[in-house]
């Protein structure tokens, strides 16, 4: 249960460090790349290293590689539909989610599950 | 070329629950990256350190401020606010592959020593992300600026 607290309170904290960044950045598409930061990663890596040690991170972000290339292509379609299609931030961004989920195991799922 | 600057009253936007909201969604997806591993494996629970779960939250609260913003200036700000979250979305996709050279660098050095793995890949996520976005500026200017050399001289002749 405290690993769980802990989890969440380091998370929120780099998550909403980072987020903060990206507000007070401009242009905008450069605060966007803020967006993509590897918050939930550093968070969730500090704790695996201590729980399992280094070989368990390594493995957890040769996975994190196809998260990424899945993330890159979501972002695209993001912004393709609130361009084109038109529609408002919140649909577009949970309805692309989909997206996300299938490039990510496709590519997980390609490389042998290893990545 | 816009250059990259700060702006602190930008903080004045936001409400006191979107930050909480944003703390709250950070939270709850590292501790569920967390049970994927615990529960699937190292491997799928990797899949989930890149999962864009703050991204909507993110985007819906840029969209929303650009809204407000137009707003509070008489007009109806929807499509403004719209085109400012797609601009965000943009970023992040450059933002993504930084986020590939963090993965990356931290697979192939945490072995050797885990304080260079978080330095290195934290400079490798900066940098990439940087010269991606610099990068992607410099070539829509050269564009912009041969379509307005086109204009011009189809108009001289």
């Amino acid at each position: 249960m405290t690993e769980y607290v802990i989890r969440f309170l380091a998370g929120g904290a780099i998550v909403s460090a980072f987020a903060m960044l990206g507000d007070l950045l401009r242009p905008k598409s450069f605060a966007g790349l803020f967006g993509a930061a590897p918050s939930v990663a550093l968070a969730t890596l500090g704790i695996a290293v201590y729980q399992h040690g280094a070989a368990y991170a390594a493995l957890q972000t040769r996975a994190m590689i196809a998260g990424a290339i899945a993330l890159a292509i979501y972002s695209v379609v993001v912004c393709q539909i609130l361009a084109r299609a038109r529609l408002r931030a919140l649909p577009a961004t949970l309805l692309s989610l989909v997206v996300w989920l299938i490039v990510a195991f496709g590519v997980l799922m390609l490389a042998g599950g290893q990545t | 070329m816009t250059p990259i600057r700060l702006a602190p009253s930008s903080l004045k936007e936001g409400r006191w629950y979107e930050y909480l909201i944003r703390f709250a969604l950070g939270g709850a997806a590292t501790v569920f990256a967390g049970l994927v591993s615990s529960r699937y494996g190292a491997s799928i629970g990797g899949l989930f350190l890149a999962l864009p779960a703050i991204f909507c939250a993110s985007a819906t609260l840029i969209e929303k401020h650009e809204i407000r913003r137009k707003r509070e200036a008489g007009l109806a700000g929807e499509r403004r606010g719209q085109m400012a979250a797609a601009v965000d979305s943009a970023g992040a996709a450059l933002g993504a592959l930084g986020m590939l050279a963090f993965a990356m660098v931290f697979s192939l050095t945490a072995e050797t020593s885990i304080a260079a793995a978080f330095i290195g890949a934290s400079l490798a996520w900066l940098v990439i992300s940087m010269v991606a976005w610099y990068v992607r500026r410099k070539t829509r200017s050269v564009r912009r600026g041969r379509t307005k050399q086109k204009g011009s001289g189809s108009a001289l002749v």
